[in-house]
C-alpha cells in the first residue's frame, strides 16, 4: 500500500464521514461482547466449580470406561487351593464351563499360564513363585508367607503395593498377584458374547458359524438362542427400542391429528373471531411452554413407566408447538384460491377444503415429520426420565458402571435408528414440497 | 372436480384429455387411500404395542390419573408461592413435604435466594454457558462445512459427519459418562447439552454460509485477500444476524434441554422438580411449574423479540426444522 498524500486523506475524510467517525457500539462492539462473554464464562467457572470439579474427576476410571466401549475383560481370580492353582470366575464370566482358553493353559502340576498377546509377555503361575515375563525376561515373583515379593529393580511393569504386587501389560490386561490368589484382567478388542452366551448350545459359533446354520436350516433356533442371549439381553433392548420409536410415531402423529383442527380455529384469517383466535393460541402456547419434563414426570406418576406416559408427554407439548406453527402457515396462506372458490358459492366448509387445504398440507406434513425426527430423539430422554424404553435401559446400564459396551450397543442402534428416519423423512418431504425447500 | 362430463359435445381430443385427468385423480385418490390406511394401521398396532409393554393399561389407569389429580392439591393457594419463596409454612409439621426453609442460599445474614430460584438459576446458566461453548465450536466449524468455502472434498465430508453424529448421539450417554467420571453436578450437562448444540447449531450454521452472496467474496479475492480476511469482511457480515437468531433460538430449546438433563443427574430444577413430584409434594411441584412456566415464557419472548429486530419474521417460518 502506498502513503496518500494529506490533502487527499482530508479530501475522503470529509467526503465519507461514516467510514471514519464510528459510533462506539459500531466500533467496539464486538470487542465488548466478546469481553463480556469470557467475563461471564469465567464468572459461570466459579459458579459450577469447575475446577475443584475436574480435579477431584477419577480420570483414571474414565480410561476404563472409555476402553470398556470397545473392549471387553475376561477378570478370573485364579485362586490357590491345596497346592493347585484353581480360577475362578464371576457372574459375568465371559467362558461357558470347562471351556479351553487359549491364553490361560492349566498345566498338569498344578501350575498355570496366562498369556498376555504374545508369548514373551507370559505370567507362569504357581502356589509358591509367579514367573512374571517381560519381553521374554523372566522375572520371579515370590510368594512367602510375610506377604508377596516382587523381584530387585524391577521393570516398570511390575510394581509392589503392600503385601501385593501389580503386574501391567497396557491394553492386553494386568494381574495383581496376593498370597492367596492372582487376579487376573485380560482385555480384547470387541464385545464379548455377542452373539450366543456362554450358556447357549450354540456358544462359540462366530458369524461365520452362524451365516452357515441360517443357511443349514436352523435359523429359528439362532434366532432364539440370539434374542435370548443372557449377557447381551439382545430381545430386551430391542423392544426398548420399539417402544422408544412408538412413542415417538404415536406421540406426533396424534399431535399432527388434534393440532389440524384446532389450528384453523386459531388463524385470524380463517376464523374471524378475535376471542376464540386469542383463547386458542394462548392456549398452545400454554402447552408448549410447559416443559416436556414436567408432562413426562405427571404422567409417570399417573400412567407407570411404560410408552403411555412418553406418547402423552410427547402429544401434549407438540399440540402446542405444532398448533402455533400450523396457524402462523395457515395466516400466510394466498387468499386468492379461497376467493376464488367462495365466489361460486362454496359452503365455508368446501371453501377451506379446496382453498386453503391444498396450500398447506405440504408445510403441515414437512413440520410434522421434522418433529417426528426430533421427538425420536428426545423420547429417549423422556424414557431416562422414566417414561421406559431405551433411555430407562441406558441409564441402568450406565448405573452399573460396567455395561458400557452395552451402552455403546445401545448407542450405535439409536444413531442407526436416527439416521434411518432422518433419510425417510426427507425423501417423503422431499417428495411432496421438492427438494430445494430444505 | 365434479361435472365436466355433461358439457354435450367433446371432441376427441377432449375427450383423450378428460379421460387422462379422471385416471389420474383415481390413480391419486387411490394411493392417498392406500397411504391413509397404513398410517392407521401402524397408529393402531403401535397403540396396542405401547398399552401392552405399559406397567399399567391406559383405560385401568384414567381413573388413578384423576385420583392423582384430585389429591395432589395444596392446603391452600397460598402454600405454592410460601414454597417458591422459602417461606416458613403454617402446616410444618417436621416432614420434607412442608419444610420450605431449609434449603435457602443466604447471601448475607438475612438476605437468601430461595431455593427452587436458584436452581432455576443453575439451570438457565447450563443452558447459556452450553450455547456459548457449542455455539463458539460450531461457529469455528461451521465455515469448514461449506460448499462454497471449501468445496466438496474430504473436509467438508469428514466435517458434516462430526455435526451429524453429534447431533443423534443421545445426550443422556455424554452426562452418563461424565457422571460416573465427575460425580454428579452441572458440569456434565454443560458437556452433553453443548456436543449436542455443535451438531445443531453447526447444520445451521453451514447452510446459512452455503445460501451467502458470493460476489463480495470475488471482490476481495480480486484484490488478494487471504482466506481468513475473506471470510472476516466478505462472509460475516452477510450471515451474522441470522447466526444470532439461531443461537437465541437454541439457547430456548436448550433451557428445555437442561432441564431434563437436570432429571436425569445433571442438577439444577430438573432433579428438584422430579424428586418432588415423585414424593407427592403438591405445593412445591407447583411452585416448580409457575417458576418454569414463566421462565420459559420471558425467555421465549425476549429471544423472539431480539431475533425479529435482527432478521425480521423470516426466522419464524423455520418451525422446528431447526432444532
Amino acid at each position: 500500500m502506498t502513503a496518500i498524500s494529506a490533502a487527499e486523506r482530508n479530501r475522503l475524510e470529509s467526503k465519507y464521514p461514516a467510514v471514519f467517525r464510528q459510533g462506539f457500539f459500531r466500533r467496539w462492539g464486538l470487542l465488548l461482547g466478546v469481553g463480556l462473554t469470557v467475563a461471564y464464562l469465567v464468572f459461570c467457572w466459579f459458579f459450577f466449580s469447575v475446577g475443584p470439579a475436574l480435579q477431584n474427576g477419577k480420570w483414571d476410571r474414565a480410561g476404563i470406561y472409555i476402553q470398556d466401549w470397545y473392549s471387553w475383560r475376561a477378570q478370573p481370580r485364579l485362586r490357590f487351593e491345596d497346592g493347585a492353582v484353581v480360577p475362578q470366575w464371576s457372574s459375568r464370566g465371559q467362558y461357558a464351563e470347562g471351556a479351553e482358553i487359549d491364553w490361560l493353559t492349566p498345566h498338569d502340576d498344578g501350575s498355570m499360564t496366562a498369556t498376555f498377546g504374545s508369548a514373551d509377555d507370559r505370567l507362569e503361575i504357581s502356589t509358591t513363585q509367579v514367573d512374571v515375563y517381560v519381553d521374554g525376561v523372566a522375572w520371579p515373583v515370590m510368594i512367602t508367607d510375610n506377604g508377596v515379593l516382587a523381584p530387585r529393580n524391577p521393570p516398570a511393569n511390575i510394581e509392589q503395593d503392600g503385601s501385593k504386587v501389580l503386574v501391567s501389560y497396557g491394553f492386553a490386561g494386568q494381574a495383581e498377584i496376593r498370597d492367596n490368589q492372582v487376579a487376573v484382567q485380560r482385555r480384547f478388542l470387541g464385545w464379548a458374547n455377542f452373539l450366543y452366551d456362554p450358556r447357549s448350545p450354540l456358544w462359540g459359533n462366530d458369524l461365520f458359524d452362524t451365516v452357515g446354520l441360517v443357511f443349514s436350516g436352523h435359523g429359528q433356533q439362532v434366532l432364539s438362542e440370539w434374542l435370548g442371549n443372557r449377557a447381551w439381553q439382545h430381545a430386551d433392548i430391542l423392544a426398548k427400542l420399539m417402544q422408544t420409536l412408538v412413542m415417538a410415531f404415536v406421540g406426533t402423529l396424534f399431535a399432527t391429528l388434534v393440532a389440524f383442527p384446532l389450528a384453523f380455529v386459531a388463524a385470524r384469517t380463517i376464523t374471524p373471531n378475535r376471542a376464540a383466535n386469542w383463547l386458542m393460541k394462548r392456549g398452545f402456547d400454554f402447552l408448549r411452554s410447559i416443559d416436556m419434563l414436567i408432562w413426562a414426570l405427571f404422567f409417570t406418576r399417573g400412567f407407570g413407566p411404560g410408552p403411555i406416559p412418553g406418547i402423552a408427554a410427547i402429544f401434549f407439548t407438540d399440540t402446542g408447538a405444532l398448533g402455533k406453527v400450523y396457524a402462523e402457515a395457515l395466516e400466510n396462506v394466498d387468499d386468492k384460491q379461497r376467493e376464488g372458490v367462495k365466489s361460486v358459492g362454496a359452503s365455508p366448509a368446501s371453501v377451506n377444503r379446496f382453498g386453503v387445504v391444498p396450500q398447506v398440507l405440504p408445510v403441515f406434513i414437512s413440520q410434522s415429520l421434522y418433529f417426528w425426527e426430533s421427538n425420536t430423539r428426545s423420547a429417549t430422554i423422556i424414557g431416562a426420565v422414566g417414561a421406559g424404553g431405551i433411555g430407562l435401559k441406558l441409564l441402568e446400564a450406565m448405573g452399573t458402571n460396567s455395561d458400557w459396551d452395552k451402552v455403546a450397543y445401545m448407542v450405535l442402534l439409536i444413531l442407526g435408528v436416527v439416521f434411518l428416519f432422518d433419510n425417510v423423512s426427507n425423501a417423503i418431504r422431499s417428495r411432496l414440497i421438492g427438494p430445494a425447500a430444505h | 372436480m365434479a361435472d365436466i362430463a355433461h358439457i354435450p359435445p367433446l371432441s376427441p381430443a377432449s375427450e383423450t384429455l378428460l379421460r387422462h385427468y379422471r385416471s389420474q385423480v383415481l390413480t391419486r385418490r387411490v394411493y392417498s387411500v392406500i397411504g391413509v390406511a397404513l398410517v392407521v394401521v401402524a397408529l393402531l398396532a403401535a397403540m396396542n404395542y405401547a398399552n401392552a409393554a405399559n406397567s399399567g393399561k391406559f383405560f385401568d389407569r384414567i381413573p388413578y390419573l384423576f385420583d392423582f389429580l384430585k389429591n395432589f392439591v395444596p392446603n391452600d393457594p397460598l402454600e405454592i408461592f410460601r414454597a417458591m419463596f422459602d417461606i416458613e409454612s403454617p402446616y410444618y409439621d417436621g416432614s420434607l413435604k412442608f419444610d420450605y426453609t431449609s434449603d435457602r442460599h443466604y447471601l448475607t445474614e438475612s438476605l437468601y435466594i430461595p431455593n427452587f430460584v436458584y436452581q432455576l438459576i443453575i439451570t438457565v446458566n447450563i443452558a447459556v454457558v452450553s450455547t456459548i461453548i457449542g455455539g463458539s465450536l460450531a461457529f469455528c466449524l461451521c465455515f469448514f462445512a461449506a460448499t462454497n468455502l471449501v468445496g466438496a472434498g474430504v473436509v467438508r465430508w469428514v466435517v458434516r459427519r462430526i455435526m451429524e453424529v453429534l447431533r443423534a448421539f443421545p445426550e443422556i450417554v455424554i452426562a452418563g459418562l461424565l457422571t460416573a467420571v465427575l460425580s454428579i453436578g452441572p458440569i456434565a450437562a454443560i458437556a452433553a447439552v453443548s456436543l449436542h448444540t455443535i451438531g445443531a447449531l453447526g447444520k445451521l450454521f453451514f447452510e446459512v454460509v452455503e445460501n451467502a452472496d458470493m460476489k463480495p467474496e470475488e471482490g476481495l479475492r480480486s484484490v488478494g485477500a487471504t482466506r481468513l480476511e475473506r471470510v472476516r469482511f466478505a462472509i460475516l457480515p452477510q450471515v451474522l444476524p441470522n447466526f444470532v437468531s439461531y443461537t437465541l433460538l437454541r439457547t430456548e430449546i436448550n433451557v428445555r434441554a437442561s432441564t431434563i438433563i437436570g432429571a436425569v443427574g445433571g442438577g439444577g430444577i430438573g432433579e428438584v422438580f422430579r424428586l418432588s413430584i415423585g414424593r407427592d409434594h403438591a405445593a412445591k411441584t407447583y411452585a416448580i411449574v409457575i417458576l418454569l412456566l414463566v421462565t420459559i415464557v420471558c425467555i421465549d419472548q425476549f429471544s423472539g423479540w431480539l431475533r425479529r429486530r435482527l432478521v425480521g419474521n423470516q426466522s419464524f417460518e423455520l418451525g422446528r426444522g431447526a432444532a
